[in-house]
């Protein structure tokens, strides 16, 4: 019964689809419509080829735990880094060499249109189904119990790819709400809630059906990153269509109110989409890579509740010296520095973890790879509140330290900890014995180090620089140096950034390679081993 | 008082005090006696059913 429900709303929505891509006002809508057309008449015909068939060989799967939608995460979140570095990669070598701005794809492929494409892969499509895929494996082993909500969850994955293709369709062809980490329009926003929505429940029902009696501490931070997202998304996208017609939306703040909600929005996507979703892995992903409970439970308790009611007030630290009030921007400043203690507090509570075990370090490069992420953490967690200082962000503010700043987050904090849990789960989804190559981890584990350390640092140097130089005047209180005079003595440090980059997305490939091979070659798990061991 | 003021008065003062404790109520909770037993068994909830959610029978309540 419930396929024909299903065959109606796709068989409405193909229709909805071609309309909207023949009356469509703008390029990026017709493309979106066109996508969007195509996938419904696909999964139309697919679900009506499995309409009243017969229920042969149905098997109760209550006593398993549902992997195959972690498997395709899995799989997601190594295709999308790949594809995020390598874009990453590219406009970096852009900015050093603006002849790589090709005459042939100016409109669509110069720097202006692949930033934001880079920034929403690395962060939307490779960290967003790294927490996808995450949350969904932590949630069923610390509740007991399989996912809520039944093929819900394939449509929570399924649905966000749809949602990252139509994106980076939209950002390539020009339609962006030129909002920082908010660029899609209002109907790819629209659908993203739906997603969303889907996401939660799922998330929820298996936390209520748990045959646990406590929440373990990791879903706490993955609930907290769900639903505050949630809440930043709806917020911030607050926009009213042109036309349904096309992509173009006008948004209802104005002013001074839209900058803060958008900073709010925007520092929050890193508060609780690249921290407290990242710090859910941490929890789980360390404690069990180490064979050993986390090093102080209480310690993750005020963590998690520090965290969360700090974060949400840094926001206005990114519009010091604007239109914002004083006391906003001092109390952003003021918060952000406050959040050095829960920052450090998950840190070192994360490090402990491996007191006793710390000879692991020599011998697991997987364990080795989530304590330097961890210590990314702690790195990027005390240079964020320093430059949040209104006198520190007079100097570092749109120079390339933020760049460098950012990037020892992502690539060292949220990179290395995905890298890790991915690691520690392809073996286990795949029930292979082992990874194929642990020197091939090692080679990964160096490249990224190393192409990390080459980023940060060539992204201090230029930034200090060319903040110096901006705010250098000459005795009469002239300004010493144009903008182009900046831009050519960066040039040497933006190579070195570009090879950096080079060494990072060696190191993702490596990764892929090995995975890959471990799915392949890697003895299988014995089957005596999968037989589920009572715990006590 | 216009609107934004008495918003911006009340954020600053009770709302600031309101937050500040339940943060501090979290914090003493979190240290209230016996909470090390409890919190030894809920650390160790990762090395429990690995494989397979746990039946009906197996549940802790």
């Amino acid at each position: 019964m419930s396929n024909y429900i299903k065959l109606i709303v796709l068989g409405l929505v193909a229709i909805f689809g071609m309309i909207a891509a023949n009356y469509a006002r703008d390029v990026a809508y017709m493309v979106h419509a066109m996508i969007v057309t195509a996938v419904s008449v696909g999964l139309f015909l697919w679900t009506l080829r499995h309409t009243d068939e017969p229920e042969i060989g149905k098997l109760d799967l209550a006593g398993e735990y549902m992997d195959g939608v972690i498997r395709y995460g899995v799989i997601a979140t190594a295709f999308w880094g790949v594809v995020g570095f390598l874009v990453g990669t590219f406009i970096a070598f852009q900015l050093a060499f603006p002849s790589l701005n090709f005459e042939f794809l100016h409109g669509y492929g110069n720097f202006g249109r692949l930033r934001p494409l880079h920034t929403s892969a690395v962060i939307f499509a490779f960290g967003g189904n790294a927490l996808i895929a995450t949350s969904f494996y932590v949630v069923q082993r610390t509740s007991a119990a399989r996912l809520w909500g039944g093929n819900l969850a394939w449509f929570v994955f399924w649905g966000y790819q749809l949602f990252i293709v139509l994106a980076a369709t939209g950002y390539l062809l020009g339609s962006t709400q030129s909002k920082e980490y908010a660029e899609p329009e209002w109907h790819v926003d629209l659908w993203l809630t739906i997603v969303w929505v889907a996401y939660l429940a799922v998330f929820m029902g298996t936390l209520i059906k748990r045959k646990e009696p406590h929440i373990y501490v990791a879903n706490w931070f993955f609930l907290a990153f769900i639903v505050t997202v949630a809440m930043l998304h709806l917020v911030n996208n607050m926009t009213i269509p042109v036309s349904i017609w096309g992509s173009k939306s006008v948004i209802v703040w104005a002013g001074v109110q839209d900058a803060m909600i958008q900073w709010w929005y925007g520092h929050n996507a890193v508060g609780f989409f690249l921290t407290a979703g990242f710090l859910g892995m941490m929890y789980y992903f360390i404690p069990k890579q180490a064979e050993r409970p986390v090093f102080s439970y209480k310690l993750s308790i005020i963590h998690f509740w520090a965290l969360i009611f700090l974060y949400i007030w840094a926001g206005p630290h990114h519009l010091h010296y604007t239109a914002l009030p004083d006391w906003a921007s001092t109390l952003g400043m003021v918060f952000s520095i406050v959040l050095w203690m829960p920052s450090w507090g998950g840190m070192i509570n994360g490090l402990m973890t491996l007191s006793g075990a710390w000879d692991k370090l020599r011998t697991d490069p997987v364990i080795r790879m989530m304590v330097i992420s961890v210590g990314f953490y702690g790195m990027s967690t005390f240079e964020g509140p320093m430059m949040s200082i209104r006198a520190v962000n007079s100097l570092s503010h749109y120079t390339d330290w933020t760049i460098g700043h950012v990037h020892s987050g992502a690539l060292g904090w949220n990179g290395m900890i995905t890298f890790g849990a991915l690691y520690y789960l392809v073996p286990v989804l795949w029930k292979r014995e082992r990874l194929y190559s642990l020197s091939l981890v090692s080679w990964h584990f160096w490249l990224a180090t190393i192409g990390i350390v080459l980023y940060a640092a060539s992204m201090w140097v230029t930034g200090i620089m060319e903040g110096l130089m901006w705010r250098e005047v000459d005795a009469n209180g002239f300004l010493v140096n144009s903008f182009a005079d900046t831009v050519a003595a960066k040039f040497p440090m933006y190579v070195v950034r570009g090879l950096g980059g080079v060494m990072f997305l060696s190191g993702a490939l490596i990764m892929c390679y090995n995975l890959w091979m471990t799915v392949r070659k890697a003895p299988a798990k014995e089957a005596s081993l999968t037989v589920a061991v009572p715990a006590e | 008082m216009e609107l934004y003021t008495i918003l911006r008065q009340f954020a600053d003062s009770w709302m600031l005090l309101f937050l500040f404790s339940v943060f501090v109520a979290v914090v003493i909770w979190a240290f209230r006696p016996g909470s090390s037993k409890t919190y030894e068994d809920t650390a160790n909830i990762p090395f429990r059913h690995e494989d397979k959610p746990a039946t009906s029978k197996e549940a802790r309540q």
